[in-house]
């Protein structure tokens, strides 16, 4: 055992603690008297510091240990928060980030020792003239207290000795040993618990011999056990020894050392050799007890049993089961095909197994989703950030934090989050003066929600700033010659603000930190279209802008129609697809050199997948009595694309083309079909008009 | 095993057919040798790549070494083998018109090109090594498959 195997829950849990300062330093700068957020921050701050003297990284523990000799002044009323201070404390929040991603990327943590920081902290605490008491102060809280609030758990237990341990303290006592029974009680603030107790198992077990104890090694080093444990040694060290020795450790509340007296252990004795087993299970209760009268000790320790619930899994191990989830439907597919042909199969038996994967696919998908509040919460931050930036006032509200999604697509819409928020902050609300000139408030609100709509999650950023100038966008469409002025006349608003999401175009008129160097939108665009989602823009002059994101909920199993064109099959997704229109020939007309159906009077271009994917012997139209069009949607408008026939609908899986391929166009990827042929799965985005 | 193998400068070589040259790729860096396997055509990619292949359950590129040298396409017979090259992240099958023998050359076997030609489209060519009175092209795959990568 040794300490690296604690590194993963070390990164993780300091990614939630600095993510839960976060939160609380954005309440604290609204509410600085807050005494509820100041002893959370304290806390956090408090448990880090505990947790990387742990492991060993000393910087990070000279820099959370300045932060609690400030905050601790902040708590007792020393003196108030201002902006300047929590920004400094942002920053601090800044450099324990960039220590633990170090850490995290190397195990180390890094050269870096942020003076800059430690100086500010440093001000803070000279400039009100008391830094010396400060410091003292702070250590002192944070074990003192603490350490009288335990003491009633610390009262001695007896451990509860085996006819064999009876037997072993027989022999030590006989041959002039000391034999000790320790209570340890660690820190309630404590979270590497099992760390904390391997290094006094190390000690121990370094100068003595554990003969005993309560819980068990193996529970104790799986943390199984509350904040207390209690051993039995024999050793030559006297008793101040060990009390020096544990007490040296970190984050250890208090040590209680008895020498064992063997009579009172005998008149126990019977009763334990008869049951074993009552005997642990009596421990583990009176520990429990022993916790529960303490409030905050009984908090933790519910809030312990919970953790116990949920698994912390390696996301590879749920894509090596989405594998083989993926598998099961594509031979259950054979299957049901096969049983097609054959007359007398057991259609009961395919049925029921038909309902089992589909149960299971959703399971799994369930196991794989992740609330979008993991991306969300770091976007208050930064829209505090631009504000003061850009010295505007701008509150965002977001809503529905809960809605879930793919871990996978997770990891990828933080990107196109940004840029949009950026640009809303930046292009879409405008300056305190140009609000209050425009008659609105002078804060600006930006609204960020997440809501599932069908098969798709929706994500949309709407603000109330002064919205696109459409007749600006125009101008610089023909200024950057991407279109002549009659075209540009002649689209629509709609059509124009499409422009937007071209490589290389900038509305800005001056190119600020943020944004306004041309590149963003194409890049949001790219990144959401590759997630297999759109994104659109609708916008009101004067009154703001709504972006909206749509992804489908699901990655890796899609329902799809298969289609047949030539000799090949397709798949395209059932998503983007409206309806299925059978057209004449004749109905098929032109407008402006482009092939259009009517649907319902609405003029719909017509796609010839044959043409454009080179099929081979694709079927001319002469030989057709009647031209199969699947309508396929993207965003708002719509497309004919011309099949020769089609196949049926199916769930496939989707796999990719692999790195050779990667970014061939109009194919987003490929599957496995019942016959264990490949079919491509058509990109509806890139092959749509 | 013979004393040849276990001498660390001998490498393996898997050899094979295209047109009337042999040539020959590092036997590391070849997974797996399939006959001919059905493939659906991907569109909007050089005529040398065929398709895509389904490779127990993995999706793998597959192309055509005969197309890729300028030679003419023939039909598929007996002899036809995909050779399924796999190294780093990459799955690549390679239509050859035969896989003959594995043979192991010493490093001293192998000439360079570099000697012969400076042709930079020679890249992709380790050396050509002399077997049994044959000469063998010995391929750098990897190189071969990187250069596809960057189109």
């Amino acid at each position: 055992m040794d300490m690296n195997q604690y590194l993963d829950i070390f990164i993780e849990e300091s990614r939630e603690h600095l993510q839960q300062l976060n939160i609380s330093l954005l309440e604290l700068e609204k509410d600085n008297k807050n005494k509820g957020v100041l002893n959370e921050v304290f806390r956090v701050a408090h448990t880090l510091k505990g947790m990387s003297g742990t492991m060993g990284f000393t910087k990070m523990q000279t820099l959370t240990h300045r932060m609690e000799d400030v905050l601790d002044a902040l708590r007792n009323d020393r003196f108030f928060a201002d902006s300047n201070m929590v920004d400094i404390l942002f920053k601090c929040l800044d450099a324990l980030e960039t220590y633990v991603n170090t850490i995290a990327a190397t195990g180390q943590e890094g050269d870096e020792a942020f003076p800059d920081v430690i100086d500010a902290l440093h001000k803070i605490l000279e400039n009100n003239g008391s830094e010396k008491k400060a410091g003292d102060k702070a250590s002192v809280p944070s074990s003192e207290p603490k350490e009288q609030n335990a003491e009633p758990a610390a009262r001695s237990k007896i451990i509860e000795l085996n006819q064999y341990d009876v037997n072993v303290i027989k022999k030590a006592i006989e041959a002039k040993k000391n034999v000790y029974q320790i209570h340890v009680v660690l820190d309630k603030g404590c979270l590497l618990k099992a760390a904390r107790a391997f290094i006094v198992f190390q000690i121990l077990e370094k100068n003595s011999d554990v003969i005993k104890s309560v819980p068990k090694v193996e529970d104790i080093e799986d943390e199984r056990f509350d904040f207390d444990f209690t051993v039995v040694i024999i050793t030559d060290n006297p008793e101040e020894f060990f009390v020096k020795e544990i007490n040296s450790v970190a984050e250890i509340s208090s040590v209680e050392v008895t020498p064992v007296v063997l009579d009172e252990a005998d008149g126990k004795e019977d009763k334990i050799e008869s049951n074993e087993k009552a005997d642990v299970q009596k421990t583990e209760t009176t520990a429990a007890a022993a916790a529960s009268p303490q409030s905050n000790a009984g908090e933790q320790h519910k809030k312990f049993q919970k953790t116990g619930k949920t698994v912390r899994v390696d996301i590879d191990r749920l894509d090596i089961l989405m594998n083989l989830v993926s598998e099961l439907i594509i031979i259950k597919t054979r299957l049901e095909e096969s049983s097609a042909s054959k007359a007398g199969t057991d259609v009961e038996s395919i049925e029921y197994l038909e309902r089992i994967t589909t149960s299971l696919h959703d399971a799994v998908m369930k196991v794989r989703m992740v609330p979008v509040e993991t991306v969300f919460n770091r976007f208050p931050r930064m829209i505090r950030d631009i504000s003061r930036e850009l010295n505007k006032e701008i509150e965002l509200h977001m809503s529905g934090e809960e809605t879930e999604l793919d871990r996978t697509v997770i990891d990828e819409i933080g990107d196109p989050l940004i840029h949009i928020l950026r640009n809303s902050a930046d292009h879409g609300i405008e300056t305190h003066e140009e609000r209050l000139k425009a008659n609105k408030p002078s804060v600006g609100n930006i609204y960020l929600r997440a809501f599932q709509d069908g098969n798709n999650v929706v994500i949309e950023v709407e603000d109330d700033g002064q919205g696109i100038d459409v007749e600006k966008v125009r101008r610089k469409i023909i200024q950057k010659g991407l279109e002549s002025p009659e075209i540009v006349e002649s689209l629509s608003d709609n059509e124009v603000i499409e422009y937007l999401f071209k490589p290389n175009f900038s509305t800005a008129d001056k190119v600020t930190d943020l944004s306004g160097r041309g590149v963003g939108l194409d890049v949001v665009k790219t990144k959401i279209e590759a997630l297999g989602g759109v994104v659109e823009v609708s916008t009101a002059r004067g009154k703001g802008s709504t972006f909206t994101i749509r992804i489908p909920l699901t990655l890796a199993i899609i329902q799809a129609l298969l289609v047949r064109i030539g000799s090949e099959k397709y798949a395209i997704p059932l998503g983007s697809i409206q309806e299925i229109e059978n057209v004449k020939p004749n109905e098929i007309r032109k407008v402006r050199n482009q092939e259009v159906i009517l649907l319902r009077n609405m003029v719909v271009p017509i796609v010839r997948l044959g043409d454009i994917l080179s099929v081979p012997d694709v079927e001319p139209d002469e030989n057709k009595k009647s031209i199969t069009c699947v309508i396929a949607k993207k965003g708002e408008r719509l497309s004919a694309f011309i099949v020769d026939s089609l196949i049926g609908q199916q769930e496939i899986v989707i796999k990719s083309l692999g790195k050779v391929l990667s970014g061939v166009k109009y194919i987003a990827g490929a599957t496995i079909l019942g016959d264990g042929n490949v079919a491509l799965i058509l990109d509806v985005n890139s092959l749509a008009l | 095993m013979d004393e040849k193998m276990l001498d660390k400068e001998v490498k393996q070589f898997v050899a094979f057919r295209v047109g009337d040259q042999e040539y020959g790729a590092d036997i590391h860096k070849v997974s797996i040798i399939e006959k001919t396997l059905n493939f659906a055509r991907v569109p909007a990619t050089p005529n040398y790549i065929k398709g895509v292949v389904n490779l127990r359950g993995e999706i793998v590129t597959v192309m055509n070494l005969r197309l890729k040298f300028g030679l003419p396409e023939i039909e598929e017979d007996d002899e036809t083998r995909t050779i399924i090259f796999r190294f780093n992240d990459v799955v690549l099958g390679v239509i050859v018109d035969s896989v003959d023998e594995v043979v192991t050359l010493r490093e001293s076997d192998i000439e360079s090109v570099t000697q012969i030609t400076n042709d930079r489209s020679l890249d992709y060519i380790i050396g050509i090594a002399k077997v049994d009175g044959r000469l063998i092209t010995l391929l750098n795959i990897e190189k071969l498959i990187t250069e596809l990568l960057e189109k």
